[in-house]
């Protein structure tokens, strides 16, 4: 995986800008139950009053207040607060805003920063709760008498212009006993409570209080929406942003392989199996798109969630984070469990999946030869045994995921309950409030998820990095052929000469020899003919010709140089390969023609059409030269693919010619002609003709015959029939003696 | 924000199909419809039946399960109203505060609730998984057998592929459906209609907020699906384009080399490759947007309720608890419309499948056999074609009117250029078509007086394709009949001169052959299907090009396992070599599919017909030479 990271470079950019949104985006979500809680504990609790410092108080009201703070917080209070009568120069302003002005003066907020406000914030609260309970025990007074300070006081006595009166000792005596009864209530309650003390003071000034509220929940409603724009914003970015950095990765990825792979040679081709090679260049890359996306959004947004959600959970309640440790744990131990338990049976599922495809593809390319021997019974159960062992696997499997959701969903819901269990708790004793409570649930929530995210990853990224390890594995291997440096220039002088000079060649990982100490010549415009049996070594000898691979010992020589020594085009643009499974590419008929010689005329593709005896069925299609050739070359049968490859080769025009049993799939007529043809044309062309069939090498000026690997006679047909037993006896296999003589 | 964000089973890792290779087929499968939606739905429901109260009583689970989870949120924002109530009193001085015991109370309630939920929720995948597994492997079985029962001519038109794709991928889709689209359709019904009641018993104002979120969403979906689908395509396409490309070059190496065409290659495959990057970003971004702006359009229902609950809580017509129970139900009332958006889908896409199934099993089958069938005791092996006319369709045919007899133990011989139809003949021999007129005689008796499983008794046959399975070399020579001992297997293999080479192999006769059989030799492979055709014993053999696919000197082995195999049988030999059927008793010729001469080899030269000149043209003769 590590590997392939190079290439996330040029997108270094893309992925940044990713980032940077998938992190506007967790912000906005995590702050959203943050402006729920305010909503609900400012604007539903305290009738949207944040704090304890009103805008407006009266000066009789606020004259009360000074009575229970320090003289220090009296003059900290005063610095912020000015005091507006009907003398003042914005009198109109106010008295619209506080009609109360109109009878008495009224102390307004100076437009002061928040740290000013926090300061003067708590002993206001207090005072603000030491009033309201100094008043509300003079209106539950009973006998005409209430009880103040230790003393029996007549409800009716002015207790604040009393109080007034008392030496600074009695005051601080007072504010001490008052602080110690706040104490237990916390700081909180204390400002949650004097905020109905305020909203009574707005009232008694004349302030719309329930357009305070109103207008609280309005704005804070706003600022969620606008949040949830930002969050909808960012999300539709970063799948922009991913979408362009997955598909440009896979596009570079695919360019990078599919060029590489086309530098191989077959030594390459063997080691990967061309099948593999095709999976790696498409599937795999697909994948490794796919992943991309999901995997650049989750990598960055499950911790940032889960980190952020960890954090603001924190500052509702520090207290209660082990209600998140503890989900975690208990989702972590069940994914675990359920991964080491599911995830052996989900291999073996695979397994048997492609049993049960193997049973099924051999009973149906069998199914003449099952039939004939009567053997529909035995498949059956053969492929009932595969689908009993899928069946039965298959059953656990989804059992066990089935178990996933509903435990989630348990835990989940579990997770809630406690928390509002001990949310209670600590609401009592007033450490959190209820709007708190209800977004520690919501954090929670995010937190697990993130937690489940990561996860998830856990199982994404081991499905990456197979597909990635494959790539990479093919972008690291280097051509075991390569051009020479300083590439030589072929011996004019020798144009159509081909020699193999002591050659013997193992195929790269194997221990036997498949060519070994082969030596011969072909001079200009010679046949030779190259036969054995299957797996004598026919194929290799002329793909070394070509350099498809190299010698392992001597040397093979084209007009007079080691193919070694030439650059690989100019080697291959001398010779022209019919190969023995003929393949022709997505076209028509005329571009694959033209495959070796873009510059070649009509005539010449048509001339050369005619020698392969290619004419016959290219005039009866409709469109002739201009015919469709489906991929691979399905739409014509074998032995039309099989000259058009001739033709394919005939129209190069080269110095060489490899036939490689080219004429398997003709039948005996349409072969003859061809050769006839053939010997006419190529009357100054070296050919190299491989085949298992005697008849066709007859008139070849020299037969090379090949035994395992090795030469074991080399002349003319005559000669051989006389003294190579080998060549013998694969003549006299296909040919009667009368007809051989 | 995503609480209560369902995890979606289909976002799972995918449990099925070839894992790594399986590509876009995880993303949007969409817009396979199938022809007959509601003729092919009936019989799936039909097909289904057999396990109605298993899957009633899934209905009924689930949807307890989907309602108890409902009615949590519910009744837990009586618990927090309580709390806030509590609170509220502590602060206006009155009371003690919260309430434990209520809140306790409620609390264990909703602990059985959820418990329960999760119980059933449970139960119900359990026994879905159940009847899923059960219904999967019928539809297997039915089609393997069903498979042995069709017609070779239906092998001949149908890709191999496309059965093995009905046997995974097809049946595979509709277990999935069962598995967890149905389950999941229930319990999004009945989340929804659950949530909606629920809303409404909290305020109706608010549920009717809620309820815009609907439309809104479905118009997100509505779009989205509908591009992301168009773009989708496009990718597949271009994706198909590559692909092919890639293969075709690949595949073709060797020729890509010898005509130094990689430079082309490479510059048509960037062309490819860019127009794919093009669809293929756009395709992408559609279909990843899709999931967070359901989430989005969550989060604003989110805030619209948070500030119309506030508001509905000043004004006293609600409780604070609601808006906690209303975040929740809104949260969870998404990802449920999303899926029954996608039911028509889903559906439309299970019916496709199934209808690719049933079509399967109800293709026309064999004819069946005669009922009071022709015993096979005494058979001695005497052919005749009595006026036989054949075609692969009725309005060509292509053996008309042949007619020859063929006396026990003669050796006949089928010559004719490639493509000429000689495999014909053997197909109607062991009936895998019949003939259209005239008649094929076995002894006198028409070959479809027996039944089918007696005539291809007296049948052995080696074919050009030698197929053989993943099982031991025992197991593939005793294929030939499954109740001979080791010692006949071993009989067999010796009369077939493969015995001693078997025993070269690590194993021996235990040597398990690979899932390519690439492990031996093709003439070892023909070697071992002769010895499968030697145990048979049969009264008529039939060699179909046995030997053309290996080199002369293993054509003389192998000729002389058949030659020890033709003893005193009645054979049928097609040949691609004329060399080798010289000797035989009746010569038949075919071109273009009609048998057009028949003889012995001499009666055929002297004719001169095309025989001849066939004959002629595989030797050239010397004096073709000197021209």
């Amino acid at each position: 995986m590590v590997k392939l990271a190079k290439y996330l470079k040029p997108y270094i950019l893309l992925i940044f800008l990713a980032v940077f949104f998938i992190f506007v985006q967790a912000m906005s979500d995590l702050s959203l139950p943050d402006y729920m809680s305010k909503i609900v504990n400012n604007g539903i609790q305290q009738g949207g009053i944040v704090n304890a410092v009103p805008e407006a108080i009266r000066k009789s009201e606020m004259d009360k207040l000074l009575l229970f703070v320090t003289p220090e917080e009296k003059e900290e209070i005063l610095k912020d607060y000015t005091l507006v009568d009907k003398s003042s120069p914005d009198y109109d302003k106010y008295v619209k805003k506080y009609p109360i002005l109109s009878k008495e003066p009224v102390y307004v907020l100076k437009s002061v920063d928040k740290s000013e406000i926090d300061k003067i914030n708590l002993p206001m609260g207090k005072a603000f709760l030491a009033v309201t309970g100094v008043e509300k025990a003079k209106a539950s007074a009973k006998n005409g008498s209430i009880e103040f300070n230790g003393k029996k006081i007549p409800a009716n006595v002015d207790l604040f212009a009393m109080m007034s009166q008392l030496p600074e000792e009695q005051l601080i005596q007072i504010r001490d006993e008052m602080n110690k009864k706040f104490a237990s209530l916390g700081d909180n309650m204390v400002i949650q409570a004097a905020t109905m003390a305020v909203k009574e003071e707005y009232k008694a000034i004349g302030i719309n209080t329930d357009k305070i509220q109103t207008d609280y929940i309005l704005h804070t409603g706003l600022i969620m929406l606008l949040i949830t724009g930002l969050s909808a914003l960012s999300t539709i970015m970063v799948a922009f942003f991913a979408s362009k950095v997955a598909a440009g990765v896979a596009r570079d990825l695919r360019r990078d392989l599919f060029a590489r792979v086309e530098s191989f040679s077959n030594a390459e081709f063997d080691k990967f199996s061309t099948a593999s090679l095709i999976t790696r260049t498409t599937n795999d890359i697909t994948q490794i798109q796919m992943l991309l996306v999901i995997m650049i959004r989750m990598v960055f947004y499950a911790p940032i969630m889960g980190i952020g959600g960890v954090f603001r959970a924190l500052s509702k309640s520090v207290s209660m984070s082990w209600i998140i440790a503890l989900a975690v744990i208990v989702l972590l131990g069940i994914i675990s469990a359920l991964y080491s338990i599911a995830m052996p049976k989900f291999m073996l599922m695979q397994k048997l999946i492609d049993r049960l495809n193997l049973v099924t593809r051999e009973n149906l390319s069998g199914i003449m030869v099952v039939r004939a021997f009567n053997n529909q019974k035995f498949e059956e159960e053969r492929f009932d045994k595969a689908n009993q062992d899928i069946t039965k696997v298959g059953l656990f499997v989804n059992r066990a995921m089935a178990f996933i959701f509903p435990s989630m969903m348990l835990v989940m819901n579990g997770i809630t309950l406690l928390i509002v269990w001990v949310g209670a708790h600590q609401i009592q004793n007033s450490s959190m409030q209820v709007g708190d409570m209800m977004a520690f649930m919501q954090y929670a929530i995010q937190i697990i998820f993130a937690f489940l995210m990561f996860s998830m990853l856990f199982i994404m990224i081991p499905r990456a990095s197979v597909s990635a390890e494959r790539i990479a594995e093919v972008l690291a291997t280097e051509p075991s052929i390569k051009d020479p440096e300083n590439p030589k220039q072929f011996n004019e002088n020798m144009a159509g000469t081909v020699e193999f000079r002591n050659v013997s060649f193992k195929y790269p990982g194997a221990e036997e020899y498949a060519l070994k100490d082969i030596n011969f010549k072909v001079l200009p415009g010679q046949t030779v003919g190259i036969i054995g049996r299957t797996g004598s070594g026919k194929s290799t000898l002329v793909n070394l010709i070509l350099r498809f691979y190299d010698v392992t010992e001597g040397q093979v020589l084209v007009d007079g140089v080691d193919v070694r020594e030439v650059r690989q085009e100019d080697l291959r643009s001398r010779i022209g390969y019919v190969p023995q499974k003929s393949w022709l590419f997505s076209g028509t008929i005329k571009s694959n023609l033209k495959y070796g010689n873009d510059q070649a005329t009509d005539e010449e593709v048509k001339e050369a059409a005619e020698i392969a005896q290619a004419m016959e069925f290219i005039n009866e299609k409709t469109k002739k030269f201009d015919s469709e050739i489906a991929q691979g070359g399905t739409n014509v049968s074998g032995g039309q693919k099989q000259r058009l490859s001739i033709a394919r080769a005939l129209v190069k025009k080269p110095e060489i010619y490899i036939f490689d049993e080219s004429f398997s799939a003709l039948d005996f007529k349409t072969e003859s002609a061809l050769r006839k043809a053939l010997r006419e044309r190529l009357k100054s062309s070296t050919v190299i003709m491989v085949s298992q069939r005697v008849s066709t090498l007859l008139h070849a000026d020299q037969i090379i015959v090949l035994e395992e690997g090795k030469i074991v006679g080399i002349g003319k047909h005559k000669d051989l029939l006389k003294n190579c037993q080998t060549y013998r006896e694969i003549a006299l296999s296909q040919l009667s003696e009368e007809e051989l003589a | 924000m995503s609480e209560n964000r369902r995890i979606d089973p289909k976002q799972m890792p995918r449990l099925r199909g070839p894992g790594m290779g399986g590509g876009p087929h995880g993303m949007v499968r969409g817009g396979e419809k199938a022809r007959d939606f509601k003729g092919t739905m009936k019989k799936l429901i039909k097909y289904l039946s057999a396990y109605k109260i298993s899957i009633i009583s899934v209905f009924i689970l689930a949807a307890l399960s989907a309602s108890f989870s409902i009615a949590g949120p519910k009744i837990l924002s009586k618990a927090i109203t309580k709390i806030f109530e509590g609170v509220m009193n502590k602060i206006t001085g009155q009371g003690s505060g919260i309430d434990f015991e209520y809140v306790g109370k409620i609390i264990l309630i909703l602990i059985g609730l959820y418990g329960l939920s999760a119980l059933f929720g449970y139960l119900q995948g359990w026994i879905m998984s159940g009847v899923a597994m059960k219904v999967t492997y019928r539809f297997r079985k039915e089609i393997s057998e069903k498979i042995n029962r069709l017609p070779l001519k239906y092998f001949e038109s149908t890709n191999q592929g496309e059965i093995l794709s009905r046997i995974t991928n097809d049946v595979d889709t509709i277990t999935q459906t069962l598995n967890q689209s149905l389950t999941q359709i229930i319990t999004s019904v009945t989340t929804v209609v659950g949530v909606l009641i629920m809303m409404f018993t909290i305020n109706w104002l608010m549920t009717l907020v809620a309820l815009l979120i609907i439309p809104l969403s479905s118009l997100v979906i509505a779009f989205i699906v509908k591009h992301s689908q168009m773009y989708f395509r496009e990718q597949q396409d271009y994706l198909g384009h590559v692909n092919g490309h890639v293969e075709e070059v690949y595949g073709g190496h060797n020729i890509v080399k010898a005509f130094n065409g990689e430079k082309k290659s490479i510059e048509k495959f960037d062309v490819l490759n860019n127009t794919l990057y093009g669809a293929a970003w756009k395709s992408q971004f559609l279909t990843g947007i899709m999931m967070p702006l359901m989430n989005v359009i969550g989060n604003l229902g989110y805030v619209a309720v948070t500030v119309l609950g506030s508001w509905l809580v000043i004004k006293n017509a609600i409780e604070v608890g609601d808006i906690q129970a209303f975040i929740q139900y809104i949260r969870s009332f998404t990802q449920p419309i999303a899926q029954i958006a996608n039911i028509s889908n889903i559906l439309q896409q299970t019916a496709a499948c199934a209808e690719r199934v049933f079509e399967f099993l109800e293709e026309e089958e064999e004819v069946p056999d005669n009922p009071q069938p022709v015993k096979i005791e005494d058979i001695k092996g005497n052919v005749e074609f009595r006026n036989v006319r054949f075609g692969y369709r009725p309005d060509k045919m292509v053996i008309n009117n042949f007619s020859a007899s063929i006396k026990a133990g003669q050796k006949v011989a089928i010559v004719g250029p490639t493509g000429a139809g000689k495999t014909t003949i053997v197909k109607l021999l062991m009936r895998f078509y019949d003939v259209n007129e005239g008649a094929i005689l076995i002894d006198g008796h028409d070959i479809r007086d027996f039944t089918r499983e007696d005539l291809r008794s007296l049948f052995g046959m080696v074919l050009q394709d030698t197929w053989l399975y993943n099982g031991t070399i025992m197991d593939n020579i005793r294929y030939g009949r499954l109740d001979a001992t080791d010692e006949e297997v071993i009989k067999a293999a010796k009369a077939a001169h493969v015995d001693s080479f078997v025993r070269t192999l690590p194993g021996g006769y235990n040597m398990v052959l690979n899932e390519e059989t690439t492990n031996i030799s093709q003439g070892q492979k023909q070697l071992l299907t002769i010895a499968r055709a030697i145990l048979k014993d049969p009264k008529i053999l039939i060699l179909d090009e046995a030997t053309s696919s290996v080199d002369t000197l293993t054509e003389i082995q192998i000729q002389k396992a058949m030659d020890y195999l033709m003893k005193g049988r009645t054979s049928f030999i097609i040949a691609h070599r004329l060399s080798t059927i010289r000797d035989a008793d009746l010569i038949l010729v075919m071109n273009h599919g009609d048998i057009i001469e028949q003889g012995t080899h001499e009666e055929l030269l002297k004719k001169g017909g095309f025989y001849a000149s066939l004959y002629n043209s595989q030797f050239e003769k010397e004096e073709e030479m000197a021209s």
